[in-house]
């Protein structure tokens, strides 16, 4: 992550349907986004989660859409800046984010892929693993410290 | 037009007993060419014939693959879903043909009617009016897809894109066959004949009278059913039993019988037949249950294959007496028969079930509430279930919380589960948690008690008159066409609030399938299901049932009507020009909300053929291919303007042809969206583009960031939102274009281009 020179986090609808210590999900990586500075590109209706919890996000799109356009060397990323490095995923129903990581195996081999939920996604370069809510509320923290921390 | 054997046309000639003209005969038919349209340039399309124009789609909709082996599935697929339909409709015409001869005229809807079979003269050039003509069309699909299948071989075609038009190709002969089939059964079985008030059927387990006895159908193939219930009329026997069905099989039972009821969608045969209401089950062909023998077995209930596509491993009892065969199953001797004979189907499934349902009891296999708690203790939260559920349920904290005594939260699983048992086969300590589900939300169950109205079938000429031009100006926002299969992400409800949103917003609402269940098995604020709250006309605010999943050629065929009869486009083997208009021009999407099986991908790939986009709920992203747009580059927009020949940007109009969305929310943004088309005037584009924004403020919280893309003049942008589109528009740097009349086939062009 921290070597990443363009890194993209991709949010899926599942983000406010996960609840972990009573916080949905979607809270947590506010915290992270806000923290690391990466851009966020929510999927199907998260935008006027994000919007509504006071965060905007970079971009917003289908879940295709985006996978579709991470698979394309030209596409120039959200900002028109330059195609993202490591793209990160979390919150989409599991089998629809896993069919994604293949497409992206497959047709993007320079991405590198993160997930970051708390199963573990075969198809990602780096994955959490499988772990309880518990684990996973401690797993995003950590990211979100480790930012703050070098943001210091 | 035919071929058989030896074929004779006279051009002209005289004779003492009269003066011939135009004569041609084949041994074996008499061939009358009489109608009068020109045949197009594409009769009867072979595998390479529309390549030109599938390369048009897909050049602009190019796949986005997400493969786990390097096999295409989606090919394979669109073949299997057009090879079931064609042996389908093959199935249905044999039997109506040897029953009622070759020349029982077609009649889909009398005067009403007279475009009786669109997709087949647009494919075929054929204009079919007996049984007999069908027989022409099936052979001509049979063909094709032989030769299709034969391409998925190894060492065929090295070219994805060319794979992609042969599962277009498949999706086209997908249509025909699946309009044989229901012409055949609409015009000889007197179905609803585009009858906009065709009856309202029960649906629901809970409008099941369980005291007399149950005959429960399954499957997709009308023809054992109608001789369930010809018997049942001819004995009197009409109110003395219920007959129910799911899935389709119970769609097409009750556009012949509507007093048949319809239980549910196919995913949930298990809940139902572990409920333990049938007392005789009879299984046809498709998206049955491999396990549905066994399970009826456990609640006692015989079982009868129907269907040489579904033999079940039984011995073949069609030729014994029928006496014989009822006193097996009634005496447990043997646990089912096949019998390929309808009219037999018939007698023994009745006699069956009258004789055994004193018996049965409605024995069923769900445990009681105690063993529910009971067994949850033994519970090893393991996870697994959750692990291989399709539908991520949360089942290990409802088995922990029905161990202290509280099901509720296994009741609340009731609405999202999708019957398919797999929670059942990974759970190492056997527990029946499907069963605990069902019994769990078994209230429920018992108090589903809706209304689907029966399956009218085509769309009348007179209904595309009147609608036809405010659909192409887009005054009619647009066509949803909400169909196909119930592998819902959370319930049936999402289809119901789907078809409610837009049938409020002056959409034509069309449903087929068990997206047309399961959208009529919810009700309104005033205890109004779907079909009684809105009208069944193929209008303005409309709600129609078309049928079964063979009925999805009628709203193929509306807008293929839509070309020929508001636009005068000749129909007759011309089917790039019709796919053209109607690519540009009828702003319908298609929503297969719970898309899982072959046949789904098939009947998409026909609309997709046409240039009509088809979402798919989030579990349909397992088709691991989608024909996706990009909205971002320019170039991929330009259509010819048919008056001057000059290159026109229309925006990503629409933006996909396949796609899958992740939520109800996004779907409904995403088919207002999809719904814009090239030719929209600014009347037209103004409304779509009020919907598209206001459904996206109110599930996005924002406004569109796209809409520089659908603004094509001043007047397009909606009065109510003038000024702050207006802003929009000028920070995007907006610049005004024309509104072509839209092609993408340079020989439509009027005027050349010196």
């Amino acid at each position: 992550m921290k070597r990443a020179a363009r890194p993209i986090l991709v949010v899926g609808s599942n983000a406010t349907e996960r609840v972990i210590e009573g916080r949905p999900v979607i809270d947590y990586l506010i915290d992270f986004a806000r923290a690391s500075k990466v851009p966020v590109v929510a999927t199907a209706h998260m935008v006027g989660e994000f919007l509504k919890r006071g965060y905007e996000p970079a971009g917003f799109m289908s879940a295709m859409d985006i996978g579709n356009r991470l698979v394309d060397p030209e596409w120039q990323g959200i900002d028109g800046k330059g195609h993202p490095d490591v793209a990160l995923f979390i919150g989409m129903p599991y089998y629809m984010e896993s069919l994604i990581l293949l497409g992206l195996k497959n047709f993007a081999p320079d991405l590198k892929t993160i997930t970051i939920d708390n199963l573990y996604h075969p198809h990602a370069h780096w994955s959490f693993p499988n772990t309880t809510l518990e684990d996973w509320a401690n797993n995003l923290r950590g990211l979100t410290s480790n930012f703050k921390e070098n943001s210091k | 037009m035919t071929s058989k054997n030896v074929h004779v046309k006279i051009g002209e000639m005289k004779t003492r007993i009269g003066h011939i003209k135009n004569l041609e005969v084949s041994i074996g038919k008499v061939v009358d060419d009489s109608w009068a349209e020109p045949m197009g340039p594409t009769p009867m399309p072979g595998l390479t014939t529309l390549r030109d124009w599938d390369m048009k789609l897909l050049n602009k909709y190019k796949p986005f693959y997400m493969p786990d082996c390097d096999l295409c599935c989606l090919c394979t697929s669109c073949s299997i879903g057009a090879a079931t339909h064609t042996g389908h409709a093959r199935h249905v015409v044999d039997h109506l043909i040897e029953k009622y001869g070759q020349r029982y005229p077609l009649d889909v809807g009398g005067l009403n009617v007279k475009v009786e079979a669109p997709v087949t003269r647009l494919v075929t050039g054929i204009k079919p009016e007996t049984l007999g003509d069908l027989d022409e069309v099936l052979e001509y699909c049979e063909k094709q897809i032989t030769h299709l299948l034969s391409v998925a071989h190894t060492g065929q075609e090295a070219n994805n894109l060319d794979f992609e038009s042969k599962a277009l190709h498949a999706g086209r002969i997908d249509q025909v066959g699946m309009e044989v089939a229901d012409i055949a059964q609409i015009s000889v079985f007197d179905f609803p004949k585009a009858d906009p008030e065709a009856p309202l059927i029960e649906m629901g387990i809970g409008t099941v009278d369980t005291s007399k006895p149950v005959i429960m159908c399954i499957g997709h193939n009308v023809v054992p059913s109608v001789g369930i219930i010809d018997y049942m009329k001819d004995n009197n026997l009409a109110d003395k039993l219920e007959v129910v069905g799911l899935c389709c099989t119970a769609i097409d039972n009750t556009r012949y019988f509507n007093r048949g009821k319809i239980v549910g969608p196919i995913s949930w045969q298990l809940r139902f037949i572990r409920g333990g209401f049938a007392d005789v089950l009879v299984l046809d062909e498709q998206c049955v249950r491999t396990d549905a023998s066994s399970e009826a077995e456990r609640v006692k209930a015989p079982v009868i294959a129907a269907s040489e596509k579904n033999c079940i491993g039984f011995k073949n009892r069609t030729n014994d007496p029928a006496d014989e065969i009822v006193a097996d199953l009634v005496d447990g001797k043997v646990p089912g028969v096949l019998i390929l004979d309808p009219e037999k189907v018939g007698e023994v499934a009745v006699k069956v079930a009258k004789q055994i349902a004193p018996k049965r009891r409605k024995m069923k296999v769900l445990p009681e509430i105690e063993e529910i708690v009971a067994l949850a203790k033994t519970c090893r939260q393991c996870n697994l279930c959750q692990r291989s559920c399709p539908q991520d349920l949360k089942i290990p904290a409802a088995l922990k919380a029905a161990a202290e005594g509280n099901i509720v939260p296994l009741t609340d699983l009731y609405e999202e589960c999708i019957g398919c048992g797999r929670c059942e086969e990974a759970c190492p300590v056997k527990l029946e948690i499907h069963s605990f589900i069902v019994k769990a939300g078994e209230r429920s169950m018992i108090e589903e008690k809706n209304y689907c109205r029966a399956g009218r079938g085509a769309i009348q000429d007179v209904e595309i008159r009147s609608a036809g031009g405010p659909i192409v100006l887009g005054e009619i926002p647009g066509i949803v066409a909400v169909v196909g299969c119930a592998n819902y992400p959370h319930g049936g409800k999402d289809v119901y609030d789907i078809c409610r949103e837009f049938a409020l917003r002056r959409f034509i609402v069309v449903t087929t399938g068990c997206s047309a269940m399961s959208a009529g098995s919810y009700k309104n604020e005033e205890g109004k299901t779907l079909y009684e709250e809105f009208s069944g006309n193929f209008a303005a605010g409309g709600v129609l049932n078309a049928g079964s999943c063979v009925s999805n050629p009628h709203i193929a065929g509306a807008a293929i009507k839509v070309a020929n009869i508001f636009a005068k486009r000749n129909l007759r083997g011309n089917y790039e020009e019709i796919a053209d208009y109607i690519h540009n021009r009828v702003g319908a999407v298609g929503l297969a909300w719970g898309a899982y099986s072959q046949k789904a991908a098939s009947i998409a790939s026909g609309f997709w053929s046409l240039g009509v986009p088809v979402l798919v709920g989030p579990h349909g992203s397992k088709y691991r291919r989608m024909l996706l747009g990009r909205a971002d580059k320019k170039k991929d927009w330009e259509v010819y303007d048919a008056r001057t020949g000059d290159k026109v940007n229309v925006g990503p109009t629409p933006e996909h042809l396949f796609q899958t969305v992740e939520t109800k929310e996004e779907a409904m943004v995403a088919i207002a969206k999809l719904c814009m088309r090239p030719n929209d005037t600014w009347k037209g584009r103004s409304i779509k583009l009020s919907h598209y924004v206001d459904l996206h403020k109110r599930l996005y919280r924002t406004m569109p960031k796209d809409l520089h893309l659908f603004v094509r003049t001043t007047t397009d942008v909606p009065m109510t939102m003038k000024d702050e589109i207006t802003k929009m528009l000028e920070a995007k740097g907006w610049k005004e274009t024309v509104i072509p009349d839209p092609t993408l086939l340079p020989r439509m062009v009027r005027k050349k281009k010196e």
